[in-house]
């Protein structure tokens, strides 16, 4: 007899996509994890059904995702183990109890759907302000979390460490995300058109400069995440990013960590 | 004197964008940007036409500049994306199915 199974619809970028769990513990491991972001109504057929292994210390090391021979996305790291099938979208996951895990595997999912859909996610903190989302890119320690941290009360954080980034029409959308950084909690689950990409710099001043667009191309590129050794989609998600720099002005914000920076930012 | 042919490599994404032309080889994710000249000499490299062929109409009837320092310049350049893995070059027309 099989054993009752939990479910989990954990819907990003209005993408959802249900986790089947027969412990009812990593169920509500799972509720926690992902908050704001659950939506039992949302319509799906996406579907990951996550085995549990027994607890151990098993190491993170670097994930490993490629395509094998029968059309299935192969994604590995050391605490974890999925398959995804992209034709029917069921994967499967085999990991220990913890939320960390699941958080990896749905963020390299994510970016194998977005990827042939013209969007992505990007190491970038995001926020809205006045009806209009901004994308604050750059690596760690380029000032993510900062920015996000002195915005004003009435803006509505996306997230400090990951956006998520949808072609719409026209022009392309951010939504918030569950994935954080040193702020140390999800985005709020909301979203707004896009209006403009800066990539982060510190410096002793506020000012906004504009980004030649092959400057803007590299930079971008560097910042999407991406870890699928497979070259068709390597050439999507250029193709992409370059889509993306024709819609969305992208700019190089150098600040000053002080609240004054927001002042720029409308 | 042996005249090269180049095509450009289906193994990368290459993109315009304000002017410049963008290539990124595919299986590196390696990006590569190119000045005006280098996108004319890419955009003509159809894997039949002779690189003198394409030096003399797509920069010399452009730029202002002397032939054999065109062809020198593009040598120089072709050798520098074949060894990226980029462009490919031949001493004989390269067909599409090649």
């Amino acid at each position: 007899m099989s054993p009752e199974l939990h479910s989990v619809q954990v819907e990003i970028g209005k993408t959802a996509i249900r986790i089947l769990t027969a412990d009812p513990e990593f169920r509500e491991i799972l509720l926690a994890r992902f908050g704001s972001f659950v939506n039992p109504a949302a319509q799906t057929s996406l579907q990951l059904s996550v085995r549990l292994l027994a607890p151990g210390t098993p190491t993170e090391g670097d994930v490993h995702v490629s395509m094998n021979g029968g059309g299935q996305w192969s994604i590995v790291r050391g605490d974890f183990r999925c398959l995804w099938q992209p034709a029917i979208g069921e994967g499967s996951v085999e990991q220990t109890a913890n939320p960390y895990s699941i958080d990896t595997v749905l963020r390299i999912v994510h970016t194998l759907i977005l990827a042939r859909e013209g969007g992505f996610l990007l190491h970038s903190s995001s926020a809205v302000r006045n009806g209009r989302a901004f994308l604050f890119s750059g690596l760690s320690g380029a000032g993510k979390t900062t920015l996000v941290r002195l915005a004003p009360p009435d803006v509505p954080i996306l997230t400090d460490e990951i956006s998520y980034v949808r072609r719409a029409s026209p022009g392309y959308t951010a939504f918030g995300t569950p994935f954080f950084g040193e702020f140390g909690r999800p985005g709020e689950n909301t979203s707004a058109p896009l209006a403009a990409l800066y990539f982060l710099a510190k410096g002793p001043d506020n000012r906004i400069d504009p980004v030649p667009p092959a400057e803007a191309a590299r930079l971008l590129m560097r910042n999407i995440l991406f870890f699928a050794e497979d070259k068709r989609l390597v050439q999507l998600v250029f193709q992409s990013a370059c889509d993306f720099l024709q819609a969305v002005p992208a700019y190089r914000l150098t600040f000053f960590p002080d609240a004054r920076v927001w002042e720029l930012i409308r | 004197m042996t005249d090269k042919f180049i095509a450009r490599s289906t193994e990368i994404a290459a993109r315009l964008l304000g002017g410049e032309m963008i290539i990124m080889s595919a299986a590196d994710s390696r990006l590569i940007t190119l000045n005006e000249q280098a996108t004319c000499i890419w955009q003509a490299a159809d894997g039949v036409t002779p690189l003198r062929g394409i030096v003399d109409r797509a920069v010399c009837d452009v730029f202002d500049v002397e032939p054999e320092v065109a062809y020198r310049d593009a040598e120089t350049f072709v050798s520098e994306l074949a060894a990226q893995g980029v462009l490919r070059v031949s001493d004989s027309p390269i067909l599409p199915a090649e």
